[in-house]
């Protein structure tokens, strides 16, 4: 599939969620329709989340069905070897603790990623230099994103929890406009871009994606988007949209209420996104954990891996290779368990 | 299942994580805070058109500067419009929707009629975690009392 | 062969641009000099691997068995269960594109189904279709195709465009190891007979001699007599190998190519001359002509073929009645033994923890495999003073060492040679940090690719590591590529000669050899490869 079907494609898909929305969001509006708001205020959010559990834990567990027959480790630096001999303890985990500070290494601060190099090819010689800023979006992009998410549990508690109203204080500390601007949310949203616009600007890039890769790009800037608009220009009464989160949480769903069409696209893109995101390229969240070139420590030689399917195989014995050569290795004066079959 | 003890915890931890609006909030309800409009202002505005104040809201005798759904999501847009005015180009009036004029003033006209700080502003900005930096410089209505003529703090 | 391959002015004229049609909409063209030729009949027959047959991969029709879609998809479902790796690695790729200008096959061909990202996407494409829910309903949205026998073309032409060596697994925040995925990819092939030769005939030959070479018992010896000889000529003092002998304490295995190409031979004396030294100190040990192959090319074809070849190391170490076993320089053996031996073969509870007789170290990193890298093992012998040395016997070499991948990704033996090198070398000089240790580029001929009619992708997948050599050359005159790898000396040289002219290759041992002074040696003129030493003319 070429760059612009696949464009395309997700941006229909994109598209589409968003109508969805819009129109659930304008049945509230202009015509009470109050079966919309219960569906798309209160079912699908519940059935959504409801999915992300389920399927996270679905995905995860079956991968965890299957075993890891081998100690497969991608090692990256010196191996634990003669003591007088500098083991590079994070790139080469020997010990538990060390492979749990490689992993937390991997899992917060993106390691392997830092290590990215770019290939250029001069004079028909490949160079290669340091090439960090994909990890520099990346940190930025996942860590906005995460800021945005505990952010946005103030339509989820009440009483605010301190820490968040600690967070909340840090995101906004330029207090520009009233609201002030949360600085989380344009960062994460201008991540998201570089990112769309990194796949769309690299022919290689462009190459390997598929609609799939695009699609959830599209769907988190829209949410992105319909967030900023909604903070900024085309305000909505949060007051009541805590009143409805608060409702869902508590088990005790209210009327959604009139908020207007944006926050209706915004909350149906969300539910798009953690319903979809048990059955997408999004598991890698889940799936680094399990990662067994990045989760195993580097010690096969001293700590025995065990394979549950070890299966026996034929083998050739020493036995038949001496059967084989017998009398060629009596003549080449190569010891024998048996002597010659004449000579008994 | 391979490596159950890992996977079990690791999964444990996600569910409690990301289930943690719903536990953090058994037993408790959240209702929608109310705004209180019970203040002298009003009571006498209602009464001045011979309604009780219920009544007087209802039917649009009493009105804000512009439309109640406006105000609710729009209040702190209108203030800063207030603000650049005033104190860029001089201006204090404001032409409200309902036919009025009104001096473009937090204390003087806003905090007059929503005299009760704590029952009016203070309930949303609670409960939705907003800490406008109005009363960074200006007065409470309750600080008023004291220094009635000093709508900026010295 | 060599004719064949196109000059490096026309080798170097690479397109990195993918081409206008999307990866699934271009069929795959399978051209000479990139193709190994396909096993044959007997030698699969040999192995009692499936499906062994005359044919041809330019040929439109590969005569693949009636149900082979069904024997493919159900080794696909087979390897889902058993592998963790393999499920995950086809579930989590987000194509972020970091491993894609990490390969030297992509790097040297531009080709972009070399992208190990696209590599891998040939086998995810049909595991989303058959085996993912959303594959099976929205298709090609998902990047889901359909199998075909043009796809298994293309799995075919790609996996055997990959050398498995880890270096994009390296870069790949997820560690996705394209490594796991073309083993994987392989066994599948492998299960409808489209092994290739270069590999397939190496593993039946080690499953019959022990070795890949097919060396029979007497000629191995043979061949080692004959280094016993050069060994004497050049040093004056001549070395007693024993073999398959009884009791013993240490089992020496290594990869067969020392014992039988150039410059691979040079190291097999090296190994020679220091057990030899090592013999008046407590040193016992005995080669096997059973288990006289350190290599595993069983590793190319499947997990279960490799555990068949390498169930001869631990069963002739419990024959012989060994202690531990020491093994040799190479590659994708050491990933075998350190990563996989003990797994399939082991507990090897007839073997002791190592002890290096001479210094009395005890190797606990080995506390379980019981193998020790000979590298480790002259290292310690080294540091605790035990060795003779004149470095200066290999003042005619300015040095830089290769990092095999196997070695380097699959163990992090990494400072062990350079620490060996630096004791028996006076000139060293690394290699630009992007090209060695844990990024390291494979030599373009691993797992099993160093066949003759393939030697184009050779040189071009061997592109990036002779760039690299070439830098050093340039700047320091380096004129000796080191290294520890037995493919590596095989291949390297020829790479050498297309890329860097005048740049050699040698194993880490044949320059400890040349260094170490044995008790009672004549004063020596040559190397090991009877070339002069330095200084020698001028006194003459």
């Amino acid at each position: 599939m070429n760059v612009w079907a696949s464009l395309i494609l997700s941006l229909i898909a994109i598209g589409a969620v968003a109508t969805v929305g819009a129109v659930a969001g304008a049945a509230v509006q202009f015509f009470d329709l109050s079966a919309a708001a219960w569906l798309f205020g209160v079912v699908i959010p519940y059935l959504a989340f409801v999915t992300f559990i389920a399927g996270f834990i679905y995905r995860v567990t079956t991968w965890a069905r299957s075993p890891v027959p081998f100690g497969i480790p991608t090692v990256c630096g010196q191996a634990k070897s003669l003591p007088w001999i500098k083991q590079s303890r994070l790139e080469s985990p020997f010990t538990k603790l060390e492979v749990v500070a490689r992993m937390a290494l991997e899992i917060l601060c993106f390691r392997s990623l830092f290590r990215n190099t770019r290939m250029t090819f001069k004079g028909g010689r490949p160079l290669y230099g340091p090439n960090q800023w994909l990890w520099v979006i990346a940190l930025a992009f996942h860590y906005t994103f995460l800021v945005i998410v505990i952010r946005h549990m103030r339509f989820f508690t009440e009483p605010i929890p301190g820490v968040l109203k600690l967070l909340e204080a840090l995101d906004g500390f330029l207090q520009i406009g009233a609201p002030y601007v949360l600085i989380s949310g344009f960062v994460m949203a201008g991540a998201a871009t570089f990112l769309l616009l990194r796949r769309l600007a690299f022919a290689n890039i462009r190459y390997i994606s598929l609609p799939n890769d695009y699609f959830p790009l599209f769907l988190i800037l829209t949410i992105a988007g319909t967030g900023i608009l909604m903070r900024h220009v085309f305000k909505v009464d949060i007051v009541a949209v805590k009143a409805m989160m608060m409702g869902i949480v508590t088990f005790h769903p209210v009327a959604p209420m009139d908020i207007g069409m944006l926050f209706y696209i915004h909350l149906f893109c969300v539910c798009v996104l953690i319903a979809y995101f048990p059955w997408s390229k999004l598991m890698h969240m889940g799936g680094v954990f399990l990662s067994p070139t990045r989760n195993l420590p580097n010690n096969t030689r001293a700590v025995r891996h065990e394979n549950p399917w070890n299966y026996p195989v034929k083998v050739h014995t020493y036995e038949e290779y001496e059967e084989e050569f017998r009398e060629k290795m009596i003549e080449a004066g190569l010891p024998v368990e048996k002597e010659a079959a004449e000579e008994e | 299942m391979y490596d159950k003890g890992k996977v079990i915890t690791g999964l444990a931890i996600f569910f409690l994580v990301f289930t943690f609006p719903f536990w953090s909030n058994i037993g408790k309800t959240a209702p929608m805070p109310e705004r209180s409009l019970d203040t002298p202002v009003l009571q006498e505005m209602a009464r001045e058109a011979g309604l009780d104040l219920e009544q007087a809201l209802k039917e649009g005798a009493i009105n804000c500067v512009e439309d109640k759904d406006y105000i609710v999501s729009q209040h702190m847009h209108l203030l800063n419009l207030w603000r650049d005015s005033v104190v860029r180009s001089g201006n204090r009036m404001y032409a409200g929707a309902f036919g009025k004029r009104h001096e473009m003033s937090l204390s003087k006209s806003c905090m007059n009629c929503h005299s009760n700080k704590k029952d009016f502003c203070d309930r949303c900005h609670n409960y939705m975690n907003v800490n406008p930096y109005c009363w960074d410089c200006h007065l409470t209505p309750e600080q008023m009392g004291t220094a009635s003529d000093a709508e900026v703090k010295q | 062969m060599a004719d064949e391959v196109p000059k490096t002015s026309e080798m170097v004229k690479i397109d990195h641009a993918p081409p206008s049609t999307g990866w699934m909409d271009t069929p795959v063209v399978i051209r000479k000099g990139i193709y190994s030729y396909p096993a044959k009949k007997p030698t699969l027959d040999y192995l009692s691997m499936p499906f062994g047959r005359e044919w041809s991969p330019l040929d439109a029709d590969w005569k693949l068995p009636p149900n082979w879609l069904d024997i493919l998809l159900e080794g696909m479902r087979e390897r889902i269960d058993r592998f963790r790796s393999f499920r995950l690695f086809m579930d989590i790729c987000v194509r972020c594109g970091a491993c894609a200008d990490k390969c030297h096959y992509f790097i040297g061909t531009g080709d972009p189904k070399n992208m190990p990202v696209l590599r891998a996407e040939l086998l995810r494409s049909v595991y989303r279709k058959e085996f993912t829910l959303a594959g099976k309903l929205m298709g090609k949205m998902v990047g889901a195709r359909q199998m075909t026998a043009e796809v298994l073309k293309e799995w075919w032409y790609y996996f055997f465009q990959c050398s498995e060596c880890r270096r994009c697994s390296v870069f790949c925040p997820y560690g996705i190891d394209t490594a796991e995925i073309t083993i994987i990819g392989r066994e599948l092939l492998n299960l409808l007979g489209l092994n290739i030769d270069w590999i397939a005939q190496p593993a039946a030959n080690c499953f019959r001699t022990g070795n890949h070479l097919g060396i029979q018992p007497h000629a191995f010896k043979d061949m080692l007599d004959f280094f016993v000889d050069d060994t004497e000529n050049i040093t004056g003092v001549r070395v007693n190998p024993t073999y398959n002998r009884k009791g013993a304490e240490i089992l020496f295995v290594t990869p067969s190519g020392d014992v039988f190409a150039d410059p691979g031979t040079y190291t097999a004396m090296g190994y020679l001359i220091l057990f030899h030294y090592l013999e008046s100190l407590g040193f016992d040990v005995t080669w096997s002509t059973y288990a006289s192959e350190g290599g595993n090319f069983g590793f190319f074809t499947s997990h279960e073929m490799m555990k068949r070849l390498n169930a001869k190391m631990y069963a002739e170490a419990k024959r012989l009645k060994v202690k531990w076993i020491l093994g040799g320089e190479c590659g994708h053996m050491w990933r075998v033994i350190h990563q996989y031996m003990d797994t399939m073969n082991g507990p090897a509870d007839h073997l002791e923890t190592p002890v290096s007789p001479i210094t009395g170290t005890r190797f606990t990193n080995a506390a379980t495999t019981k193998m020790v890298h000979i590298t480790e093992f002259t290292a310690d012998l080294i540091r605790n003073g035990k060795l003779k040395l004149d470095k200066s016997r290999n003042d005619n070499l300015n040095v830089t060492f290769h990092d095999s991948c196997n070695p380097a990704r699959g163990m992090g033996l990494l400072d062990e040679p350079r620490y060996v090198i630096q004791n028996v070398c006076n000139t060293f000089h690394e290699m630009p940090e992007s090209t060695i240790r844990e990024q390291t580029f494979c030599c373009g001929s691993g797992s099993g690719l160093n066949a003759g009619e393939n030697l184009e992708l050779r040189f071009r997948g061997g592109m990036p590591r002779a760039n690299a050599v070439k830098h050093v050359h340039e700047k320091h005159g380096v004129n000796m590529l080191a290294c520890v790898c037995a493919i590596d000396r095989a291949v390297l040289p020829p790479l050498m000669d297309y890329w860097v002219p005048g740049v050699g290759v040698t194993g880490v041992h044949e320059l400890v050899g040349n260094a170490l002074i044995l008790p009672g040696e004549k004063k020596r003129t040559t190397d090991l490869r009877g070339e002069d030493l330095p200084g020698v003319e001028e006194e003459d």
